[in-house]
């Protein structure tokens, strides 16, 4: 057995195998796997908020619709259910694709095609970035939705609005449909305008056909048609405040995840340029692994997009 | 350095590395100037694996005795809550109140944040940068044969964001609010309504921000430790060739890795509350007769991301601890570790399993009991690879020519204290044993003595034997004894007797006791755990004197390898530069626990497989 074991060791030296020592048995430099492992813990930061996600979700009775949250875009563009963040996904991850294409001409040791490639990369982030900032910007100054507000509700019961005079107007919904209350003053009267509205008083207080809260959020009032409370005048009220929250928070810590990318590629694209990379022959490695990094931020985008926006 | 001017004696050990070690022309650049030209570059901003263990080792230890200190504090206060404490005074100042007749009180709110400081500060800084830091740096790429972490940089980042967390937390204790008084779990409402209590405003704004620092140091060592073992092993030291500290380091490291991260997620949304009026935690809450408008959110969803980490971070706690002890066992009974690959299916099975069993410590906090089924059954399951590695250390003494000195002792003292409290935890494992038993003086003994006390016998088993290694002289052994005699029988007087507490009830975390009829009649008791405090702490400053007399006077070392080990760090010079070794890196020829085989003593890993040799490794 003694001498078995000997040749075995002389097999195994010679054979090369990959995890006797001596060589990196993933055949990847330590800087390569310390971009994975950190990815790795990154992805257990963002499973960690998608958990709490669920958890606040799901203890909520309601939950506003993507649809009909998500149905603006530039320009005016109304009820156009998530044509605008299909726009900026899209961006992000055609600027993966050309990410791959820099890492491949980092492979090919060509250096204009790596900063060709890498400057179409920033752009895509960028305009993912640019698209964000819209969005929030929408959310917050024209919808007036918060981290601790929601204008976006759900009716849970059917129901018809009251006029501003109190009656029962012709504006008819169901349970599950959704509503997103507006503010008195800036914004309002405007396309969203129903029929009397303007002639309205908007004064905080309680009025015939609505309640202004002293944010100056308008509660529509509605009479209820069906179910144990039928013939009761309610009011809207706002939905689940963790809508909100955790909307600003997980898409603004993945934006902080682009932002933070789009300033590493910035800088590798000009080492690149400046032909330090040139130097060390390790065929571009640095921009491999800015890849990787950015290809995550994609591949967590696909989360985030999922449970905002399908979900 | 002045040793590398004179030429050493050439050992066995110098020429096996020549002629089976190879050549990675390290020595060729200029590392020199850039690690080691100057006093800052050396001491301070070092990036040598071995000064950081030490930074990380002097940094813990300096945590280890405020943390203690505050210890004795609160027990002052529960052994004798009507004694007179105006003496603290000078060092408490405000929060020691002084009455008419002139009898000093603590002020309860301090004693809370004593409670809660002590628990932080021993936790993480103690017990993880202390013990995971000192040791993952120090030993992992001595005992795999690298010249140096994979990326020393980040290592030294690694440090300075634990002394920036420590300072951000030192800074915290001096607030005139006080420091975060809410426990160490940081439990929201308290933690996050900053009017929840003194210390929840800028005190607990400097505890976050604290441990986001310090988990940016956990990952960023844990990401080096991991890198480092798969890639930088020498020629020959195949996986199974790992000593078992190196595998008990590299799976504490993947536990950081994963549940850390949880953590700061929980922490972000908790800023989020306290700062952005959100209410991912806050729901329904009253507070001085006001109603907030937090609504919707859920206490108990940060109960389930701390304890994502909180799990996995006891374990992260003992592994290293456990991997120390074996390799002490083993080299001081002159006996293979007993069953190794055991061993290392049992550290791997812990670390799995320490992931799928947080929501034990929240038994009681309004989980679904057909959950608290699912945690029991895989709480009690790690007691099956717990007791593998017990058993297979006793296996090891078993027989063994066993030499009884400073860091054996503690190993063996770290195996007992880890049987008591580990069968604690048995208890402390079933929901419905828990109903009686959650948040009593039987889960402070518990878990002190199984994550606490025996982390600590393996950090002073780890530190008495590894000492020569760091500072090239001997730890004073009869000191060395005192202090384990001292701190086996003061450990077991102070948390012994905390179980009978708990049995009968009695909750923790409390201010004082002889205000209650029920309580009132352990008043001796709590004296009798306060005594054995202050004599346990006494026999620590012995260590302490001991550790830092020996760095400059302690009895040098002549030998490479004085306890005649197999691993590679005895294989370096004794007082190693940067690089490890001078020459070639040795290669690896044989497992690391050849200890009395073919009637000798030990046979060094770099030594190849002879002629007619029986089964190697």
């Amino acid at each position: 057995m003694a001498t078995t074991d000997t040749v075995m060791e002389h097999h195994d030296v010679q054979n090369g195998d990959a995890w006797s020592g001596g060589q990196a048995p993933f055949r990847a430099s330590y800087g390569k796997l310390m971009m994975w492992y950190f990815l790795l813990s990154d992805a257990f930061t963002f499973a960690g908020f998608l958990i709490a996600y669920g958890a606040l979700r799901f203890s909520s009775p309601t939950w506003p619709v993507p649809d009909f949250v998500f149905s603006t875009a530039p320009f005016g563009i109304h009820h156009a259910p998530l044509i605008f963040v299909t726009i900026m996904s899209f961006l992000l991850i055609i600027s993966s694709v050309t990410m791959v294409r820099a890492v491949q001409e980092g492979h090919r040791e060509n250096k204009n095609g790596v900063v060709f490639w890498m400057l179409m990369t920033i752009l895509g982030g960028a305009g993912f970035l640019s698209c964000q900032a819209w969005e929030w910007t929408n959310l917050i100054g024209a919808e007036h939705m918060s981290v601790t507000t929601n204008p976006f509700g759900t009716h849970t019961e059917d129901g018809v609005y009251l006029t501003a005079d109190g009656k029962d107007s012709d504006e008819v919904f169901h349970a599950g449909s959704s509503y997103l209350m507006h503010k008195a003053g800036a914004g309002h009267g405007d396309e969203h305008a129903e029929e009397g509205h303007a002639a309205a008083d908007y004064s905080p207080g309680d009025h015939p056909g609505h309640f202004v809260d002293e944010k100056g959020f308008i509660h529509r009032k509605f009479r209820v048609t069906e179910g144990p409370d039928a013939g009761m005048v309610k009011m809207e009220e706002f939905g689940p405040k963790a809508f909100g929250a955790l909307f600003f928070f997980i898409t603004g810590f993945h934006g902080f995840h682009v932002f933070s990318g789009v300033v590493f590629l910035f800088i590798i694209m000009i080492n690149a340029a400046s032909g330090l990379y040139v130097k060390r022959k390790n065929e571009y490695e640095m921009v491999e692994k800015i890849g990787l990094y950015w290809h995550f931020v994609d591949l967590v985008w696909v989360f985030v997009f999922l449970v905002f926006y399908l979900l | 350095m002045a040793n590398t001017a004179i030429k050493p004696v050439v050992t066995e050990e110098d020429l096996l590395i020549e002629e089976y070690g190879y050549d990675d022309h390290f020595h060729e650049h200029h590392h020199g100037d850039k690690y080691q030209s100057n006093f800052i570059t050396t001491y301070i901003f070092s990036q040598d694996h071995k000064i950081i263990a030490k930074q990380f080792l002097i940094t813990g230890m300096f945590w280890a005795v405020i943390g203690a200190l505050m210890s004795l504090v609160f027990r002052l206060q529960l052994g004798f809550p009507e004694e007179n404490m105006a003496w603290l005074r000078p060092v408490l100042g405000k929060w020691i109140t002084i009455n008419d007749a002139g009898i000093g009180t603590l002020a309860p709110e301090f004693y809370y944040a004593l409670v809660t400081m002590h628990g932080t500060i021993l936790v993480f800084f103690v017990l993880t940068a202390g013990l995971s830091g000192t040791f993952s740096n120090l030993l992992i790429p001595l005992q795999i044969g690298a010249r140096d972490m994979a990326s020393p940089f980040l290592n030294m980042l690694s440090y300075w964001f634990f002394f920036l967390a420590g300072l951000v937390m030192f800074f915290s204790l001096f607030l005139s609010t006080g420091p975060f008084s809410g426990g160490w779990t940081a439990y929201p409402p308290l933690s996050a309504l900053p009017q929840a209590s003194s210390g929840s405003g800028a005190g607990m704004t400097l505890w976050i921000l604290s441990l986001v620092f310090f988990v940016v140091s956990v990952l960023l060592g844990g990401i080096n430790y991991i890198t480092t073992v798969l890639n930088l092993r020498t020629k020959g030291m195949s996986m199974w060739r790992l000593p078992l500290t190196i595998w008990a380091f590299f799976v504490t490291a993947i536990l950081g890795l994963l549940s850390f991260p949880v953590l700061v997620s929980g922490f972000l949304l908790l800023m989020f509350d306290r700062s952005m009026g959100t209410s991912f935690y806050l729901s329904e809450i009253f507070i001085g007769g006001q109603a907030l408008d937090h609504v919707g959110g859920s206490p108990i969803l940060y109960q389930h991301l701390f304890w994502f980490l909180g799990h996995p971070e006891v374990y992260i706690i003992i592994l290293p601890a456990m991997g120390l002890v074996s390799e002490v066992l083993s080299v001081h009974s002159r006996k293979p570790i007993f069953g190794y690959r055991a061993m290392v299916y049992s550290i791997l099975a812990i670390g799995f399993l320490s992931f799928i069993v947080w929501a034990h410590h929240m038994f009681m906090s309004g989980v679904n009991p057909f959950i608290s089924n699912f945690f029991v059954i895989f709480t009690l399951i790690i007691a099956v690879p717990s007791a593998v590695k017990v058993f297979n250390w006793i296996a090891t003494l078993y027989g063994g020519n066993i030499r009884f000195n400073s860091a054996s002792l503690f190993a063996i003292g770290f195996v007992s204290m880890f049987i008591s409290g580990g069968l604690t935890g048995i208890f402390l494992g079933n929901s419905a044993i828990d109903i009686q038993l959650h948040d009593t003086y039987f889960v402070v003994a518990h878990f002190h003595i199984v994550m606490g006390v025996a982390a600590f016998f393996g950090m002073f088993a780890g530190i008495y034997n590894w000492f020569p290694k760091m500072y090239g002289r001997f730890m004073n052994e009869t000191l060395g004894r005192l202090h384990f005699w001292g701190t086996l029988i003061g450990a077991y007087a102070v948390f012994w007797p905390m179980h009978y507490l708990g049995m009968s009830g009695v909750p923790r975390r409390y201010y004082r006791f002889d205000s209650f009829e029920a309580f009132g009649q352990f008043a001796t008791m709590n004296q009798f755990i306060t005594i054995a405090a202050i004599a346990t702490f006494a026999f620590q400053v012995i260590f302490v004197v001991n550790f830092f007399y020996s760095i400059w006077k302690g009895r040098k070392m002549t030998t490479r390898n004085p306890w005649g080990a197999t691993t590679l760090e005895w294989t370096t010079p004794i007082n190693p530069g940067h690089g490890n070794w001078p020459g070639k890196i040795p290669a690896v020829q044989r497992w690391a626990y050849d200890y009395g085989k073919d009637g000798k003593e030990f046979i060094p890993q770099i030594k190849p497989v002879e002629e007619g040799e029986s089964e190697a490794h």
